[in-house]
């Protein structure tokens, strides 16, 4: 592998000599994550390698494409996100697959460590307000400059939700109670459609002790009702615990919403409100999901095995939202 | 009739073996990969202590929901279908509860160090 990025990297980077410690981070059957240093006489330079190995050319229906993915990173960059710079697009000749070189940006992805680590103390208070104005960022990137990318709504959402979940042929009584609220509550089209990130949580945001760096994973981009994004953030699966701090197990909606009001950007709470539900909904669709594929699929490990038993928690988390107990 | 030790306690022997004498060896990837496998094995322990009595429980309750007689999946599949028509919902106070007992029946099995469930088990007292 090093051999391989080595020649790539040489066609590009003036000045560098080879690769050293290139080492896989994550990895499926389609996509892979590769982390390595460029040596070059300056200093070395921490990369990272996004790519779909060759042979692996088509991505999953909801994927936007690693192209896309590329263009939108470099997008966010250029705007003055906190994003990684792409230094290269994979070409042919390269023989490395499909994919990008980006710049390596330190910090923690792991939600129990930014949540708990004395390091990130206090970055906490103040991530949520952030998070706020990059997302509102996002948001107002041009959409004359955006690759192609899926169109969604919040009807076709719900649809392919009931879609997914009827799919699997397991009678969930709280599922079709969120899809009915879900149905009840569509708010239509919002006011103006926007880039959407997707899949703006823990995970795919780098944080240090002096907060946000960057947003990666665009594999989810689309356009559509920019309020998603704020919602899918408030799920209760991303708070770790910290079920009182409804964004990210950090910080407050209102924290949340400021932030996104200080970039110029207004937040719609009844909008948020109805993507947290179907956030919710979403995962739990998903922790379903693993179960099947653990069942009929390749992976059969037990770890996707025991996400399937995750599913319930989506279920309180719907009854907390929609049949709350308290008085 | 089969002979003892029943599963439960195989399967406490067992788990208990990965913890005590196994975990404290291992290192990397697969101390993560043990601990799920612990946290299977616990499932499993309760899920044979509380499925019995929840299962008739949530059959009895939903024979009264729904007024009808059936398998605990079929009585699910009628009461799924009903939510869907629009048949029945929150308005009826019997589903309420009735979503909240399934729910924290099955928290319990899965996953009762959730939070969301430590919350509603506190302010409900059990």
């Amino acid at each position: 592998m090093e051999e391989e990025l080595g020649r790539c990297v040489a066609s590009w980077c003036f000045g560098a000599t080879g690769v050293v410690g290139a080492a896989k981070l994550s990895g499926g059957a389609s996509q892979d994550t590769w982390t390595f240093d460029i040596v070059h006489p300056d200093g070395n330079i921490g990369a990272i390698l996004r790519r779909a190995p060759p042979g692996y050319g088509a991505s999953p229906a909801r994927a936007a494409g690693l192209d896309a993915e590329a263009t939108l990173m470099q997008l966010a960059h250029d705007a003055g996100l906190p994003s990684p710079r792409v230094m290269h697009v994979l070409q042919p000749r390269d023989e490395l697959g499909a994919g990008f070189i980006m710049q390596r940006i330190e910090g923690e992805t792991i939600a129990r460590k930014i949540l708990r680590d004395a390091q990130f103390a206090k970055a906490r208070p103040m991530l949520a307000r952030q998070l706020g104005k990059v997302v509102a960022g996002i948001h107002a990137l041009p959409a004359s400059q955006l690759p192609e990318l899926r169109q969604m709504t919040s009807t076709k959402e719900i649809a392919d939700l009931e879609r997914e979940y009827r799919s699997f042929d397991w009678p969930r009584p709280v599922f079709e109670l969120a899809l009915r609220w879900l149905r009840d509550h569509d708010p239509g089209p919002p006011q103006e459609v926007t880039l959407v990130h997707g899949d703006f949580r823990h995970g795919n945001l780098i944080i240090g002790p002096d907060g946000v760096r960057a947003v990666l994973d665009w594999e989810l981009a689309h356009t559509g009702d920019p309020m998603e994004d704020l919602g899918w953030i408030c799920v209760n699966s991303w708070r770790f615990g910290e079920i009182d701090k409804p964004v990210g197990g950090f910080g407050s909606r209102e924290e949340l919403f400021a932030g996104y009001a200080q970039a110029g950007r207004r937040a719609d709470p009844d909008r948020v409100m109805f993507w947290e539900v179907m956030g919710t909904l979403r995962w739990g669709v998903m922790c379903c999901g693993m179960m099947q594929r653990f069942r009929i699929g390749p992976d059969h490990s037990m770890e996707r095995a025991m996400i399937g038993r995750r599913s319930s928690e989506t279920e309180i988390d719907l009854l907390r939202l929609l049949a709350s107990r308290e008085r | 009739m089969q002979d003892e030790p029943t599963p439960t306690e195989l399967i406490k022997a067992v788990a208990e073996f990965l913890r005590n004498d196994i975990a404290p060896m291992i290192e990397g990837h697969n101390v993560f990969k043990l601990r799920v496998g612990i946290n299977a094995l616990d499932l499993v322990t309760r899920q044979l202590a509380l499925e019995p009595d929840g299962n008739a429980a949530e059959t009895a309750r939903l024979s009264k929901l729904l007024g009808v007689q059936g398998s605990l999946g079929e009585l699910n599949r009628v009461l799924a279908d009903r939510i869907a028509k629009g048949e029945i919902g929150l308005e009826t106070p019997a589903l309420a509860d009735h979503l909240w007992q399934t729910t924290m029946d099955k928290l319990a099995v899965d996953q009762p160090n959730y939070a969301s469930y430590k919350r509603e088990v506190e302010s409900k007292g059990g």
